[in-house]
């Protein structure tokens, strides 16, 4: 137990010296530069302690429960999968549980990604409720888990991580041009929150322990990438769900219309 | 608002942090799911370590609920109140600079920027791309940590200075992305995915609401500027800019 209490004042520690430079910078602003208190600064100071108090709790049940597990699932999971596969070839196959797993991690972290949570609550606020705050979840958990699938397939496969960003990246300023413009910033946001506190150990663990067990992967050379594949995916998949929601809506619209012409 | 909630006093907080603890429930549902589903169907083994994964999961659930909390008290309204007062000052440097110590200073500590960067040095190191010393890979994790915090830093000048002129988003992105490929073809292969992952590090859990209620707060109080258009793309830039910046370094070295 007094165990449990010193990695909670570590934890909270090393938190506090991670947000210390912004803490520094805001200061020195509010007081440099506006020389004004910001208003309710007691609510936000509370709030602010909140935050911190939370995120290192957060921290601690990850490193006490979720990271463990899921560092050793993934490296289980890929074991296994590699011991079931021949030894002389690697055949993509094989590693079918590897892509789910993949898929399904991907989704589930992403979904309880606090950086995403702010993001999405922010995206209601300024759209009026227009973007629902769950929904803009789902698509980019969906889009992480297709993202990391197909990075654990290109760690099995060996192929040049470049071709498959280069594609993404074609394929995302393509829609870009069939979007609303709305959509497009936050669109692009929903990329770079995707790969925060709890999303990446999961997913360097998972991409190390493939590189290690398919013979013929080194991990320095062919664990990265996933990060990456993570974060151009739900770009991908936030444009698809606006792309498609616009699309239905004009047709509900044209059938309405067409319903009471005649 | 803010004010009259917090009078409301010990009850109201409670009801929200209930609340909070709900949705933070629904939020980690998904991920004992999976863990559960891989465990026992696919692995078949016993879950190792019960008690302490209990007591682990109590903490997820009660600090993502605390944290919530906390964004729409705190870390929002702290954003808006810095953005309204830096717009009404209406110095474009200093608000400039602001942007630019916000974003090399909330990445050049980031612990996954650190583990990141230390992992690319020793690729470097092996293929013999550096020194195999030790202070020679401690230079070069060193060097791509300032050179990430640059980027970001000057990622959020741009956004900033986006959201000023009104500019349309997706020129940058797309110029940045073909500015990436364009630069994947000459940089070392080496350094070419510590690069792309390095754009997906830079944003985490505080500095992200941050920068967000900054754009927003920005552009709700500039006239003539749309928060859904221009408030947003702040963290595109951050995880744009730091790919180049790598690539870049990579030539160069």
């Amino acid at each position: 137990m007094l165990e449990f209490w010193t990695d909670i004042g570590e934890t909270l520690l090393s938190t506090l010296r991670d947000v210390a430079p912004i803490v520094v910078i805001l200061v020195v602003f509010q007081v440099g530069v506006l020389r004004r208190r910001p208003p309710n600064i007691r609510g936000i100071a509370t709030g602010s302690v909140m935050v911190l108090l939370g995120l290192a709790l957060f921290l601690i049940g990850l490193e006490q429960a979720l990271f463990p597990i899921g560092e050793t699932m993934a490296r289980q999971l890929t074991e296994k999968a590699a011991a079931g596969a021949l030894l002389d070839a690697v055949r993509w196959q094989d590693y079918w549980v590897v892509y789910l797993f993949a898929a399904a991690i991907g989704f589930a972290t992403t979904v309880a990604e606090p950086a995403l949570i702010a993001v999405a609550l922010k995206a209601r606020e300024v759209s009026g409720g227009a973007v629902s705050a769950w929904g803009l979840r789902i698509a980019v958990a969906a889009g992480v888990a297709v993202g990391v699938s197909l990075g654990s397939f290109r760690i099995v496969t060996g192929t040049a991580l470049p071709w498959y960003i280069v594609a993404a990246y074609a394929v995302v300023i393509v829609m870009t041009y069939f979007s609303r413009r709305t959509i497009i910033p936050l669109a692009y946001d929903s990329g770079g929150v995707t790969t925060s506190t709890v999303t990446v150990p999961v997913v360097a663990a998972l991409g190390l322990g493939l590189a290690a067990n398919v013979p013929g992967r080194s991990p320095l050379i062919d664990g990265f990438g996933l990060i990456a594949f993570a974060s151009v995916f739900p770009i991908i998949s936030v444009l698809g769900y606006a792309i498609v929601a616009d699309r239905v809506e004009r047709w509900g619209a044209r059938k309405d219309r067409q319903e009471v012409e005649p | 608002m803010q004010h009259t909630r917090e009078e409301q006093g010990l009850p109201r907080f409670a009801l929200a942090m209930a609340k909070q603890t709900l949705g933070a429930l629904r939020d980690l549902a998904p991920i004992f799911a999976v863990i559960v589903f891989f465990q026992i169907v696919v692995l078949q083994q016993p879950f190792p370590d019960m008690a302490n994964v209990l007591v682990g999961l109590a903490c997820v659930v009660l600090g993502l609920a605390l944290f919530v909390q906390g964004l729409e008290s705190g870390l929002f309204p702290l954003g808006e109140a810095l953005a309204q007062g830096m717009a009404r000052k209406g110095s474009a440097t200093a608000l400039l600079a602001l942007a630019f110590c916000l974003g090399f200073g909330a990445t050049v500590a980031e612990p996954a920027l650190i583990a990141v960067a230390a992992e690319g040095a020793e690729v470097a190191a092996e293929a013999q791309f550096i020194g195999d010393s030790q202070a020679a890979q401690d230079r070069y994790a060193l060097e791509v940590r300032l050179v990430v915090a640059v980027a970001v830093g000057i990622a959020i000048v741009l956004g900033v200075l986006r959201i000023l002129m009104g500019w349309p988003i997706h020129r940058f992105i797309i110029a940045g992305y073909v500015l990436v490929m364009a630069m994947t073809l000459f940089a070392p292969d080496e350094i070419v995915g510590v690069a792309y992952d390095s754009g997906g590090v830079t944003t985490s859990t505080i500095t992200v609401p941050l920068i967000t209620a900054l754009g927003v707060g920005l552009a709700s109080t500039i006239r003539g500027r749309n928060p859904m258009l221009d408030g947003f793309g702040l963290i595109a830039f951050a995880s744009l800019t730091p790919m180049i910046g790598v690539l870049g370094y990579g030539m160069v070295v």
